[in-house]
């Protein structure tokens, strides 16, 4: 009895399923083709590391604390005008390689949000190590109204939020280029309109972020580094995988060790099943 | 509860003496993992699952209260205390990996669990029961993964949410009401949120109750083994330790390995990257797909398409339900008296089959809902059916088994001499 009902009941969800199947067959049939061919399918490009690589891409990784400090000045004097890193506190900032002091200093460059002890009423004052990166807009509408509609995200975890994030960030910021001929001849509409820019590494080809690193030396480097426009964006990709991902070095550091620790564990496991069960193998 | 030949506990020490007549804790371990309780002999390394899912579960409740300490589950700042554990809670960062790829984890070894039960029919006489608490602690695990994923509030956290409960809204007449009463409003929210997380936080510990009576059920007939011959006599089996600790340690270390290459090497591949956004009910994600492990699931929901009599969302979220409900017939479904898959050459083909079939379904459930993903799965979903409610039931009619040893001990060793005595010792239980 409960074979017929499952029989049936088996049978019932097969023809509605394969009624489904024969509806979209037919479409696919009628049009030839199974899905239509977009402009983000043909002309999407996928992220590349740049060709140097990075030191903490692999399973020996170590951070450049050098190149963390360049890429903390790009986000600082470029990227910081729209975009907020909101999860990093200055105190972080010694993770890079900075001393109290400069950490202290560097805080106090910034300018955050404070309320006054007098009045109580809403200010700003000098940031202190304790605060975290303040947010270039006050409130969404103000973000989007500044950038044509667009919200720009905050940076913190950016390389974590986009598939294959390292690559991600230094691909889109050094693939801004002219929408191909052909891409205008075959997809009219995905030519970008006013306030867009064309970007093959962006999801959908255009974006309302005008391409923020378009000059050699657009920042002057502390320690000295040509700052060319790769330079620049392999530098602020590398921040902000830091950004996103500060124990990462410590993680697979630690990984070694568990690991090494666990291929002891099993071998010393193995040898005593073997030995354990070389008892029940004799015939007794 | 065991065979006639299992040992007896017998301390000597005088404290474990008085530990037992007061408290017989120890008699409990010995007779349920110790050298009282025997196994058959020939067990191979699928059966190291059942107690690597144990581990599973402990493993995730140990991180997971480390992890409830430190969360807050509040919309306004969910996302922000899980950077807060990531950042600043020390060893915060390995608590949440070891959590969140442990949910992965814990879902590997059940499939491998649960597709062992299928090719050696594990569900059969006289283990019905103990596959029926399998199936519901399969269930509880689902709805607390699914609840977990919701937590961090990132944005396929929320849209998984939204989605998931929407199902609830295909439900004719009563089905808006339900959602909402499931949600506490319309969207996904703070009311959601909260219950989730106390949700989340209750079901391990309902998930570790069912456990227990799964493990009862089991100690009843004990295991069932590679042959699907039960046990006749005492040269059948082996006691539990030091045998099959020793080869349980074995797969536990291994097991460790390819979790800790995951949590310390590539803790976010089995995640979705939407889920470090910030939930945000304005922004849709141009994929939304739940956590890998209900991906078969997720490809039968959409397979449906089509409006026959009932509308098609209906009758994916029905054939949802029911591809896992299946499982409880699967008893009685098959009435095949040989168990295990060895023996019997045509259910073995179908066997793998199916694991072609799910795994399509699996990469279908990942894969944009278009076509031809939506086709194929359409065909996978078909043969998925199929198999169980009409293939299964035929040919454990129709097939012809391969013979079967005599007993574990001749297919382990090679002879048996009660099978040449002819005696059949009867079967012990
Ligand atoms: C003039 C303002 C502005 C500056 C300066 C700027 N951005 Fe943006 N950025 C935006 C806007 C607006 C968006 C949103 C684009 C959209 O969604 O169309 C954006 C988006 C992004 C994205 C996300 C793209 C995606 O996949 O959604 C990244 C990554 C990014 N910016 C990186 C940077 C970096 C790195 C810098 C510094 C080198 C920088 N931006 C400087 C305005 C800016
Ligand atoms: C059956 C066992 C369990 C499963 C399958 C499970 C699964 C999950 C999953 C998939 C997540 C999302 C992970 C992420 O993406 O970050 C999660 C998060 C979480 N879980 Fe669990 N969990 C289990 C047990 C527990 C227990 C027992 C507790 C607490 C007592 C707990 C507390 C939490 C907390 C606080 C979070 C949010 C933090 C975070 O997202 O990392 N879990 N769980």
């Amino acid at each position: 009895m409960i074979r017929l009902v499952g029989i049936l009941v088996g049978l019932g969800f097969t023809f509605v399923v394969l009624l489904a199947f024969g509806s979209g067959a037919l479409t696919v049939m009628g049009q030839g083709y199974f899905v239509e061919e977009t402009a983000e399918h043909a002309f999407h490009e996928e992220a590349h590391m740049p060709a140097e690589g990075y030191s903490f891409d692999g399973l020996m990784p170590s951070w450049d604390l050098a190149q963390l400090q360049r890429g903390y000045q790009v986000y600082k004097e470029v990227c910081s005008a729209c975009h907020g890193l909101n999860q990093i506190a200055f105190r972080n900032l010694d993770e890079l390689g900075y001393t109290e002091a400069e950490v202290k200093a560097e805080a106090a460059n910034w300018v955050v949000p404070g309320i006054n002890q007098d009045t109580g009423e809403a200010t700003t004052r000098p940031g202190l190590p304790t605060d975290y990166f303040p947010d270039p807009y006050a409130n969404d509408i103000m973000a989007a109204a500044a950038n044509n509609n667009a919200i720009p995200p905050d940076l913190s975890l950016m390389t974590k939020a986009r598939h294959n994030g390292t690559a991600y960030v230094y691909s889109l910021l050094t693939g801004y280029q002219e929408p191909s001929a052909e891409l205008a001849e075959r997809f009219p509409d995905s030519v970008p309109g006013p306030g867009l820019y064309h970007n093959p590494y962006f999801a959908n080809l255009n974006l309302a972020m005008a391409p923020p690193l378009t000059t050699d030396g657009q920042v002057t480097y502390a320690d000295g580094t040509e700052a060319t426009v790769d330079q620049m964006a392999t530098d602020v990709a590398a921040f902000l995988t830091w950004t996103a991902e500060p124990s990462l070095v410590d993680r697979v550091r630690l990984g070694w060790i568990v690991m090494g620790f666990l291929i002891f564990a099993t071998i010393l496991a193995w040898l005593a099943k073997k030995q354990v069960w070389a008892k029940a193998k004799r015939k007794d | 509860m065991s065979f006639p030949w299992a040992k007896q506990y017998e301390p000597t020490n005088p404290l474990m003496k008085y530990l037992d007549e007061k408290l017989p804790l120890p008699r409990l371990v010995y007779n349920a993992v110790g050298a009282g309780y025997p196994v058959p002999r020939n067990l191979s390394y699928m059966w190291n699952f059942g107690v690597l899912a144990g581990f599973c579960l402990v493993l995730q409740i140990v991180t997971g209260v480390v992890l409830a300490m430190h969360y807050a589950a509040n919309d306004a700042v969910a996302f922000d205390s899980v950077e807060h554990i990531m950042r600043d809670v020390n060893w915060g960062w390995l608590m949440r990996y070891a959590h969140a790829n442990g949910a992965s984890f814990f879902f590997i070894v059940i499939y491998l669990h649960i597709f062992r039960g299928f090719y050696y029919s594990s569900y059969k006489a006289p283990r019905e029961m103990i596959w029926l608490i399998g199936v519901v602690i399969f269930l509880l695990t689902m709805a607390t993964a699914f609840m977990g994923y919701v937590l961090p509030w990132g944005q396929m956290s929320f849209w998984g949410a939204k989605v998931i409960t929407g199902l609830f809204g295909a439900i004719p007449l009563v089905g808006e009401s339900i959602q909402v009463w499931l949600l506490g409003g319309y969207a996904p929210d703070n009311a959601a949120l909260n219950r989730f997380f106390s949700l989340h936080f209750l079901l391990p510990f309902v998930i570790a109750g069912v456990v227990i009576l799964h493990i009862w059920a089991l100690h009843i007939p004990g295991s069932s083994n590679p042959t699907g011959v039960e046990v006749k006599s005492e040269s059948d089996t082996l006691p539990f330790h030091p045998y099959y600790t020793a080869k349980d340690g074995l797969g536990l270390a291994v097991f460790l390995i390819f979790y800790a290459a995951f949590v310390f090497f590539m803790p976010n591949a089995l995640g979705h990257p939407d889920n470090y956004i910030p939930a945000n009910p304005l922004s849709t994600p141009a994929l939304i797909v739940p956590e890998w492990y209900f991906y078969p699931f997720y490809a039968i929901l959409r397979a449906f398409t089509f409006d026959f009599i009932l509308p098609a969302q209906l009758w994916g979220v029905l054939a949802m339900f029911a591809s896992i409900l299946v499982w409880f017939f699967l008893p009685w479904l098959d009435k095949s008296p040989v168990r295990s898959g060895r023996y019997r050459p045509l259910f073995r083909k179908f066997f793998w089959v199916l694991m072609v079939d799910m795994a399509v379904l699996f990469y279908c459930g990942g894969a944009h809902a278009e076509e031809p993903y939506i086709m194929i799965s359409q065909i996978a979903t078909a043969y998925y059916f199929l198999h169980f409610l009409v293939i299964l039931p035929i040919i454990s009619s129709i097939e012809k088994p391969e013979p079967l040893p005599f007993s574990i001990t001749e297919a382990v060793l090679g002879s048996d001499e009660k099978a040449a005595q002819g005696d059949s010792a009867g079967t012990a239980a």
